[in-house]
């Protein structure tokens, strides 16, 4: 008895795999570290929106509009349960991107939360959507960047929170999950020390939450951001979840319409949260269809998919130990690591190996994935990576280790 | 398969040794260019004599499409004056930028024709330019000065 899901069956509930790619191959999709692919139940959600219950979200006093503004909050019902929130902590953005500028523009637009020498604190494997928003707000607040240093194997050097947290620490912005290397960082030392200082710590959770079963009160943090388009979801729609009290003590970030109580021509006041921080009408269409996104993986069962991509990925480290000249950045055992696989092949360019790989069907990312400081601290400009979700198995696996294999043959290395 | 139209033959060999891909210490100007979606840099410097390229060096990582296109553009270019060079890296661009109507004129561009089945793969056209636009660069700030 294995953790497998039955991928077959799944497979079938994602019309993209019936594609026929380059060279008439089946579509090996490795590459949902960037964006994952549509189950059809998302797809005809977000149809379905504009066919029949079309009309603006807390406006207006048609049908239209109240079957819009209700299955829409029942998206935001859905995602809260989901991450095990109150549903007006929920805040939908345009991507998490979006959402970690909001937190970042918020603070600087509040008095007294980050000052002039106070301190951020990131770590060295942030994706650069949790790193230049911080670095901005450093700049235009005259506040200090830190970071945690990342060692060689991959892990944060979490000998180094003793210095690096202190009293000035206002703020820690950490990821649940290495977008490059896989590396789950263990959090909570990092948020016990935090809150030792009483510092705010806000978590990327882009790569953790598609596949970990996430309970962000349980977890202890202040905000925690993620993106619909990568478990499953529509783009277009980011989410921000804080913490009742930091929302309402922050100043918002895009002013508008419907974010506001009351306006005259000098100044105007705050609608409570979450309208507060949702100025403008929202991607509709894009929050429906995520919440059919969510009702699929509860069909399916978080613990189930954390336990098919753990024994998937066990599979991968052993099968790509066997590609001779490959080398794995990052974790090289299954402890505390998920399904994102980042190498170098025998000197071969990322670029050059995802387009041979590309020709077998095989769709890989190549480049510094966002993560440039990363990528410098391993000496390198770029790595091919290969990352997994529910509808990946074995044979997608062996796919990609028959794909390496020809493209050493390819280049003649 | 589909992609022997990218990689051909001459394309690898100037990938496996590529021309001109040492500095030049004495040089009339250097630039530095970054493919900023992959991350590769180049260094490339020229020294002018006469209005003409008297020698062309690089240096840099990058894909096989970039390393040889700049070997190629490196051969091409050496003896050129200003005004041709400005010429064949108009000529290159719009082979590159055609999706595949322009196949480019050997006697013109001479190995680097052998890049045009680049322009049917869109995600590698910056990569073929790579060095193509640090040149256009360095000679554009040439002729300001």
């Amino acid at each position: 008895m294995n953790n497998f899901l039955d991928v077959g069956r799944i497979k079938n509930d994602f019309p993209i795999f019936k594609k026929r790619m380059r060279n008439g191959s089946r579509l090996v999709y490795l590459d949902s570290g960037a964006t994952t692919q549509k189950p059809l139940s998302v797809i005809e959600a977000e149809g379905n929106f504009y066919k029949e219950i079309n009309g603006a979200v807390h406006r207006g006093s048609h049908l239209l509009a109240e079957a819009a503004s209700e299955a829409f909050e029942n998206s935001r019902e859905l995602v809260a349960e989901f991450i095990g929130a109150p549903s007006q902590e929920v805040i939908f953005t345009k991507s998490a991107t979006e959402s970690l500028n909001l937190l970042a523009y918020s603070i600087g637009n509040t008095k007294n939360v980050l000052s002039n020498g106070d301190e951020i604190l990131v770590t060295e494997m942030e994706h650069h959507a949790n790193l230049i928003p911080w670095q901005e707000l450093a700049r235009r607040t005259g506040a200090h960047l830190r970071w945690i240093p990342v060692n060689s194997q991959g892990r944060l050097d979490y000998e180094k929170l003793n210095e690096l947290l202190n009293f000035k620490t206002k703020i820690v912005a950490i990821t649940a999950q290495s977008n490059v290397l896989g590396t789950l960082p263990d959090l909570n030392p990092v948020i016990k020390l935090a809150r030792e200082f009483g510092a705010l710590v806000f978590v990327d959770g882009c790569q953790a939450i598609p596949h970990q079963p996430t309970d962000v009160l349980k977890l202890g943090v202040d905000a925690y951001v993620f993106s619909a388009h990568k478990m499953l979801g529509p783009t277009g729609v980011g989410v921000l979840w804080a913490k009742s009290e930091l929302l309402n003590r922050l100043e918002p970030f895009l002013f508008g319409g419907s974010m506001i109580e009351s306006v005259t021509m000098e100044r105007s006041t705050w609608a409570p949260i979450p309208r507060k921080f949702e100025s403008g009408v929202p991607n509709m269409a894009g929050v429906i269809a995520f919440g059919a996104a969510i009702r699929y993986l509860k069909s399916i069962g978080m613990e189930k998919i954390d336990a098919h991509l753990d024994e998937l990925t066990t599979y991968t480290l052993g099968r790509l130990s066997e590609v001779s000249a490959l080398e794995l950045f990052g974790p090289k055992d299954n402890s505390a690591r998920g399904g994102v696989f980042s190498f170098s092949l025998a000197g071969i360019h990322p670029h050059d190996v995802g387009q041979l790989l590309d020709q077998h069907g095989i769709a890989v990312r190549t480049g510094h994935h966002c993560a440039w400081p990363l990528m410098k601290k391993f000496g390198l400009t770029g790595t091919t990576r290969a990352s997994l979700y529910l509808y990946n198995d074995k044979d997608d696996i062996d796919a990609l280790v028959f794909g390496l294999n020809e493209t050493k043959k390819y280049f003649k290395v | 398969m589909e992609i022997d139209g990218l990689y051909q033959e001459v394309i690898l060999d100037h990938y496996r040794n590529p021309k001109h891909k040492n500095l030049l210490t004495n040089f009339s100007i250097k630039v530095h260019h970054v493919n900023p979606s992959c991350g590769d840099e180049q260094d490339l410097a020229i020294r002018v004599t006469k209005n003409s390229i008297s020698e062309i060096g690089w240096d840099g990582v990058g894909c096989s499409i970039s390393q040889a296109s700049t070997s190629m553009l490196s051969e091409l270019v050496t003896g050129a004056t200003i005004t041709q060079a400005f010429e064949l890296i108009d000529e290159f661009s719009q082979m590159i930028l055609s999706k595949g109507s322009n196949q480019g004129d050997e006697e013109v561009l001479g190995d680097a024709v052998a890049l045009n089945g680049v322009s049917k793969f869109p995600a590698r056209v910056k990569c073929a330019l790579l060095g193509w636009m640090a040149l256009k660069d360095a000679l554009t700030q040439l002729r300001e000065r």
